[in-house]
C-alpha cells in the first residue's frame, strides 16, 4: 500500500513565536490506517493537521498527500485538494446554520461541480448509513451534538475522499455522543477509511486507530502501533 | 486613562478596516454635502452675491469728452443719492483683428465692437473687478479682457491695423465684472495711443445708489446725474437691472438640476452615515456583551460605542471639509462663469453646518443600535453577536439552493436576506447612486440634444456670410472686405449665390437674413428671420408643428408664443410703415436668441411690407452634394469668392459654456453621488465578510476556491445592485423629465419631446445594469480579502 500522507521535513513557525509550533516532522500515514494524533495543548496536534488538510502552509519542509505536494500549492489548488481528496470534520462541527442537513452535505459536492441530484443521492446514502435520514430537512441548530457531528462526518464522506482528518470529532459531545461518533469512526476505517484523528481523549485514539503518534513539543515522542481497530 | 476611554481606543484601532472605511465614506459623505450645499447656497440670488461682493455699479454712464469736462464728469459722484462712485475711465469702442493665438481662431478675422475702458487697477469703491486669471494691463501692448465668452485666452493678441502705428495688444489677463462696465481693460496711457485722430473719447462713470432697486429708481438717478453734466453729455447709461434680469434667467436654468444634486447628495450623505455607523456598532454586539459582562453599565456601552463612532468620522468629517473646499474652486468656478458672476466660494456657514449635522447623523444613528445592545442582557448579546440571527432567509436560501445554478451563486444571491435592514440600506444607497447616474447621464443627452438644436439655426456644411472674414492672402486684387481698409464693404448677396450656385458640389442651398417689423399687439419691433431658397431640408429643431412651407407661414420660438399668448395655427399681423401682412404660425421651433422673440418666415411672406433684410446679416447654408469633399469644395468656393473679398467657413457645430457648465457639474456631482454610493456598498460588504469570517472558513475548509468566494461574495450584493438599479432608474427618470422642463420654464422655452426622451434601449439597458457595476465595484475589495483569508486563521475567528 503507498503513502497516503508524507512530511518530509516539516517545520511550522508562526510570527512572534520564539521556536516552532511543529517540527521539524517527517512523518508518513500509509492508505487505509487510522492514526491518531495525540498530546497536549500546545503541542503542534492542530498545526499538524492543518498542514496535512492544506489550511496552512509549512515554514520549511515538503507535505505530500495522495501523492500531490499540498505545500507549494496556490489558494486555488488547495481547495481544488480539500475537496477532491480529503474530508474534515471538525470539534464544534462547523456546520452552516441557515443551510438543511441536506444542504450542508451537498455543499462540498456542489463546490466540486457535482449536479444537485445526483449530490443529494449520495448524501442520502450516507444519512442513511449514518442514521440521521429523518433529520434530512432539519436545520443544524435543532439537533443534538452526536447527530451534528454524524452530519458533518456525512459532509466529509460526501466526494469520497481519500483521507479524512477529524479535529478533537468528540471535544464537544457528551459522552453517549461521543461513543456514537467513536463507534462511526471505527465502522468508517474497518470499511478501509484512511484517517487521521486529532484528540486528547486516549481511549478515543486507542479504539479508533492502529497507530498513535504522541506529540510534544510539536516533535513526535512517541509513534507506536497499538493495534486496537487497526483493520488492514 | 478611563477603563472606558482605553475601550473606544482598543476598538478603535482593534478594527483598521472598518474604522478606515468609516473615515472614507463620512469623508466622501462630507465632501458631497459641502460641496452640494454650496452649490445651493451659490445657486440663490448668485448674481446678488456677486453684485454685493463687487460693489457692482447701479448705472454705467457715459459721458462726451466733447461737451462735458473730466471734472465736470467727476463732480456727478456728488450728487445726492451717490454712495459711491468710479470713474472718469476714459472709453473707447473699436473692432480688433485676431492676432497671434493659442485658441485656434484664425488671425486677419474681424473681431465685433469691444468697449476698451482705461483703468489703472482693477479696484475701487465700485466695481471691484475680479482677476480670474494672469495679471492686471499696466503697461502699452498689454489689455485684460473680460471672462465671459472671451474666446481669447492669456497671452493671445489682436491687432489694430486701422490705428496710427498698427498697435497690438497681448491679453496678460482675464477678469469678470457683474456689472459689464467693460470687454476689455487696458492703462488709461494705452488707452489714449489707441484713440485715432479725430475719435471721439467718452468717459465712463460708474456709480452706487442709495435707492436702486427698481427701474423707476434708477431712472431717477440717472435723471440726477444726467442733470449735473452739460446737457446732451451723457450718451449712454447701462442700469445694473437689465444685466441682473438676464443673469438671473441663467442661473434659474441651473437650479432645477443643481437643487436636484444637491438634495440627492444630501439625502444619501445622511444615509451613509447612517449606514455605517448603525453598522459598525450593530457589528459590535458580541463586544458589548463581553464589556456589560466586565461590569460596563448600559450608559457606559452607549458612551463607548458613540465616542467610538465618532473618532474616525471627525477625522473623516474634517477631510470632508478641506477636500470639499478643494473641489468647489473647480466646480464652483465653472458655475460662477455659467452665472456669468466670477469666482463663487463655499459660504463659511456651509463648512461648519455639514460636519455638524454629519457629526450630529453619527451621534443619532450610533445612539439606536448601542442603546438596543446596551440593553440586551448580556448573555443575549455575546450569543447574537457574531452572526445574523439564525433562521432569517432560510426560505429564500432553500429556494435559490434548488436552482440550477453554480453553489457560491445560490449562496450569494441567498445572503442578503439573512440582514434584511442592512441589505435594505444598501439598497438605498445603491438606488441614490443609480438615480444620480440616470438623472445626470439624462441631463447630459438632452442638453447636448437641445445644444444640437439650437445649432440648427445654421445649416448645410458650409455658410458664406457677406460680413465673412477676409481671404487669407488678402493683398492687392483683395476684395472690399480686405484688412486694413477700414470699415468692410458687404458683398453682394446676389453676386455670392452666383458663385455658390456654380460651384461644383453644392446640392442645395438657402440664404437667411434679418429685418425688423411691427407685430400687431406686440410693443416694439420684433426680428424675422427672412428664408430664401427651400429651407425645409436646414429647419430648427421643431418642438412643436411643422417649418413653414411657403408664403404667408411662420415659425417661432416658445418665446415669442408666450410673450404673444399665441399658438400654433394662429395667424398674427406683421406690420411695417403702415402696411400690413398676416401669418399664419405653423410651428413651434427651438430658439432661445433675443429671448425667443423672433419670427422665421419666407422672404415672399415680407413682400407686402417693403420691409428690408439688413445685407450684413445675410449668410448662405449650403448643403453639399454626396461624396463632396468638404475642404475641397471650400478651397474651390473660396477662390471663387475670392473677388468678393469674403470667406465660406465650415459649419461647425458649437457647444456654449452654459451646456459645458452643466455637463461638467453633472458629471462631477455624478461621480460623486456614486463613489458615495460605492463606499456605502463597500463598507456593508466589509461588515458582513467580517461577520461572516469563520463561514468563510468553513467554505473554504470544504474546498471552495478563491474564485468561488468571490464569486460568492459579489454575488451576495450583485442581487440587490440589479434590484436597486432596477429601481433607481425609473425614479432617475421621473426626475429628469420634471427638472428639465423646469428648466426649460427658467430658460423661457419648452423642449422638443425628442431632446427629453433620450432614454432609448441602448442608454437604458447600461443604466439599468448600472446599479450593479455599483454593488460590484464595492464589494470587489471585500471580496479580495474573503478570498485570501487564510483558512486556518479564519476558521480560528470567534
Amino acid at each position: 500500500m503507498g503513502n497516503v500522507i508524507e512530511l518530509r521535513g516539516a517545520v511550522k513557525r508562526y510570527d512572534n513565536a520564539d521556536g516552532p509550533a511543529l517540527g521539524p516532522l517527517t512523518l508518513t500515514v500509509e492508505e487505509g490506517e487510522a492514526v491518531a494524533v495525540t498530546g497536549p495543548s500546545g503541542s503542534g496536534k492542530s498545526t499538524l493537521l492543518n498542514l496535512v488538510a492544506g489550511l496552512d502552509k509549512p515554514t520549511e519542509g515538503t507535505v505530500t498527500v495522495g501523492g500531490t505536494r499540498i505545500d507549494n500549492l496556490g489558494e486555488g489548488g488547495l481547495a481544488r485538494f480539500r475537496r477532491e481528496r480529503i474530508g474534515i470534520v471538525f470539534q464544534f462541527f462547523n456546520l452552516l446554520d441557515d443551510l438543511t442537513v441536506l444542504d450542508n452535505i451537498v455543499l462540498p459536492a456542489q463546490l466540486a461541480g457535482t449536479a444537485r441530484g445526483k449530490a443529494a443521492t449520495r448524501a442520502h446514502e450516507l444519512l442513511e448509513t449514518l442514521g440521521i435520514d429523518q433529520h434530512a430537512r432539519a436545520y443544524p441548530g435543532r439537533l443534538s451534538g452526536g447527530e451534528r457531528q454524524r452530519v458533518a462526518v456525512a459532509r466529509a464522506l460526501i466526494n469520497r475522499p481519500a483521507l479524512l482528518l477529524a479535529d478533537e470529532p468528540t471535544g464537544a459531545l457528551d459522552m453517549a455522543s461521543g461513543r456514537d461518533v467513536r463507534e462511526l469512526l471505527i465502522d468508517l476505517h474497518r470499511g478501509g477509511q484512511t484517517i487521521v484523528l486529532v484528540t486528547h481523549d486516549l481511549d478515543l485514539a486507542e479504539s479508533c486507530a492502529g497507530r498513535t503518534v504522541h506529540l510534544v513539543d510539536g516533535h513526535v515522542a512517541l509513534d507506536r502501533n497499538s493495534g486496537a481497530g487497526a483493520v488492514r | 486613562m478611563s477603563a472606558l476611554g482605553k475601550v473606544v481606543r482598543a476598538g478603535v484601532g482593534r478594527r483598521r478596516v472598518q474604522t478606515l472605511v468609516m473615515m472614507l465614506t463620512t469623508m466622501m459623505a462630507v465632501t458631497a454635502s459641502v460641496l452640494a450645499g454650496g452649490l445651493l447656497v451659490a445657486s440663490q440670488a448668485p448674481f446678488d452675491h456677486a453684485f454685493a461682493r463687487q460693489n457692482g455699479a447701479h448705472l454705467t454712464a457715459q459721458f462726451d469728452a466733447a461737451k462735458a469736462t473730466a471734472a465736470q464728469v467727476t463732480a456727478t459722484a456728488h450728487v445726492a443719492g451717490v454712495t459711491a462712485a468710479g470713474g472718469p475711465y476714459p472709453v473707447l469702442s473699436l473692432r480688433p483683428h485676431i492676432g497671434e493665438n493659442g485658441s485656434g481662431m484664425p488671425p486677419g478675422g474681424r473681431m465685433p465692437e469691444l468697449t476698451f475702458v482705461g483703468r489703472a487697477d482693477a479696484g475701487g469703491a465700485v466695481d471691484d473687478l475680479d482677476l480670474v486669471d494672469g495679471r492686471w494691463a499696466t503697461g502699452l501692448g498689454e489689455t485684460v479682457l473680460r471672462t465671459l465668452d472671451s474666446p481669447f485666452g492669456v497671452g493671445d493678441r489682436m491687432t489694430f491695423p486701422e490705428l496710427p502705428g498698427s498697435p497690438t495688444l497681448t491679453v496678460v489677463g482675464l477678469a469678470t465684472s457683474v456689472g459689464d462696465s467693460a470687454e476689455a481693460w487696458v492703462s488709461p496711457a494705452q488707452l489714449t495711443q489707441l484713440t485715432a485722430l479725430g475719435a471721439r473719447l467718452e468717459y465712463q462713470m460708474l456709480y452706487r445708489f442709495t435707492k436702486a432697486a427698481t427701474d423707476a429708481q434708477i431712472s431717477a438717478d440717472r435723471a440726477a446725474v444726467a442733470a449735473a453734466v452739460p446737457p446732451g453729455s451723457m450718451t449712454a447709461a447701462a442700469s445694473y437691472l437689465t444685466i441682473k434680469l438676464a443673469a438671473d434667467r441663467t442661473s434659474a436654468t441651473f437650479v432645477p438640476f443643481v437643487v436636484a444634486f444637491g438634495v440627492l447628495g444630501l439625502f444619501m450623505s445622511v444615509l451613509i452615515i447612517g449606514i455605517v455607523v448603525s453598522g459598525a456598532v450593530g457589528a459590535a454586539t458580541r463586544r458589548i456583551g463581553i464589556l456589560k459582562s466586565l461590569g460596563f453599565t448600559p450608559g457606559q456601552v452607549v458612551r463607548a460605542y458613540i465616542g467610538q463612532a465618532l473618532i474616525p468620522t471627525t477625522v473623516g468629517a474634517a477631510l470632508g471639509v478641506v477636500l470639499g473646499n478643494l473641489l468647489a474652486i473647480p466646480v464652483m468656478s465653472i458655475e460662477g462663469s455659467a452665472y456669468g458672476t466670477g469666482t463663487m466660494t463655499v459660504a463659511p456657514w456651509i463648512d461648519i453646518a455639514v460636519p455638524a449635522v454629519a457629526l450630529a447623523a453619527v451621534v443619532a444613528t450610533a445612539l439606536a443600535p448601542a442603546q438596543r445592545a446596551g440593553r440586551l442582557r448580556t448573555v443575549e448579546a455575546i450569543a447574537v453577536g457574531r452572526a445574523p440571527r439564525a433562521g432569517r432567509g432560510r426560505v429564500v436560501r432553500q429556494l435559490l439552493g434548488r436552482l440550477p445554478l453554480p453553489r457560491p451563486v445560490s449562496l450569494g444571491l441567498a445572503n442578503p436576506f439573512a440582514r434584511p435592514g442592512r441589505s435594505g440600506t444598501m439598497a438605498a444607497a445603491v438606488i441614490f447612486g443609480t438615480v444620480g447616474v440616470t438623472f445626470g447621464v439624462g441631463l447630459a443627452l438632452s442638453l447636448n440634444g437641445i445644444e444640437s438644436g439650437l445649432n440648427q439655426r445654421t445649416a448645410g456644411d458650409v455658410l458664406v456670410r457677406t460680413m465673412g472674414a477676409p481671404p487669407d492672402d488678402a493683398g492687392g486684387d483683395a476684395g472690399p472686405n480686405r484688412a486694413g481698409n477700414g470699415p468692410p464693404a458687404l458683398a453682394d448677396p446676389a453676386a455670392i449665390a452666383a458663385k455658390i450656385g456654380a460651384q461644383s458640389g453644392t446640392r442645395r442651398y438657402f440664404s437667411t437674413g434679418e429685418t425688423k417689423v411691427g407685430v400687431a399687439g406686440l410693443a416694439g419691433r420684433t426680428t424675422v428671420i427672412s428664408y430664401q431658397g427651400a429651407s425645409s431640408w436646414g429647419s430648427y429643431r421643431m418642438i412643436s408643428g411643422s417649418w413653414f412651407d411657403g408664403r404667408g407661414q411662420a415659425v417661432v420660438p416658445s418665446g415669442f408664443l408666450n410673450a404673444t399668448g399665441t399658438h400654433v395655427g394662429d395667424t398674427i399681423t406683421l406690420t411695417d410703415k403702415g402696411r400690413n401682412a398676416p401669418v399664419r404660425i405653423v410651428g413651434e421651433a427651438l430658439d432661445l436668441r433675443d429671448e425667443g422673440m423672433s419670427i422665421l418666415t419666407d422672404n415672399a411672406s415680407l413682400a407686402g411690407l417693403g420691409a428690408v433684410v439688413a445685407p450684413e446679416s445675410v449668410e448662405f447654408h449650403i448643403d453639399l452634394a454626396p461624396g463632396t469633399d468638404p475642404q475641397g469644395y471650400l478651397r474651390s468656393l473660396n477662390t471663387a469668392l475670392k473677388p468678393l473679398g469674403i470667406t465660406a467657413v465650415r459649419n461647425s457645430t458649437q457647444t456654449s459654456s452654459t451646456v459645458i457648465a452643466m455637463d461638467t457639474l453633472a458629471a462631477m456631482l455624478t461621480l460623486m453621488l456614486v463613489a458615495v454610493a460605492g463606499l456605502g456598498v463597500l463598507n456593508t460588504v466589509v461588515l458582513d465578510t467580517r461577520e461572516r469570517v469563520h463561514d468563510f472558513g468553513v467554505f473554504k475548509a470544504l474546498g471552495m476556491s478563491p474564485r468561488q468566494t468571490i464569486t460568492m461574495v459579489i454575488t451576495s450584493v450583485a442581487g440587490i445592485g440589479l434590484v436597486a438599479g432596477v429601481a433607481g432608474v425609473p425614479i432617475g427618470i421621473a426626475l429628469h423629465d420634471y427638472v428639465l422642463p423646469v428648466m426649460g420654464d427658467a430658460a423661457g422655452t419648452r423642449f422638443p419631446a425628442q431632446d427629453l426622451a433620450v432614454y432609448h434601449l441602448p442608454v437604458l439597458v447600461p443604466l439599468l445594469l448600472g446599479g450593479l457595476v455599483i454593488a460590484t465595484a464595492g464589494a470587489l475589495l471585500p471580496a479580495g480579502w474573503a478570498a485570501g483569508t487564510r483558512t486556518a486563521t479564519a476558521l480560528r475567528t470567534e
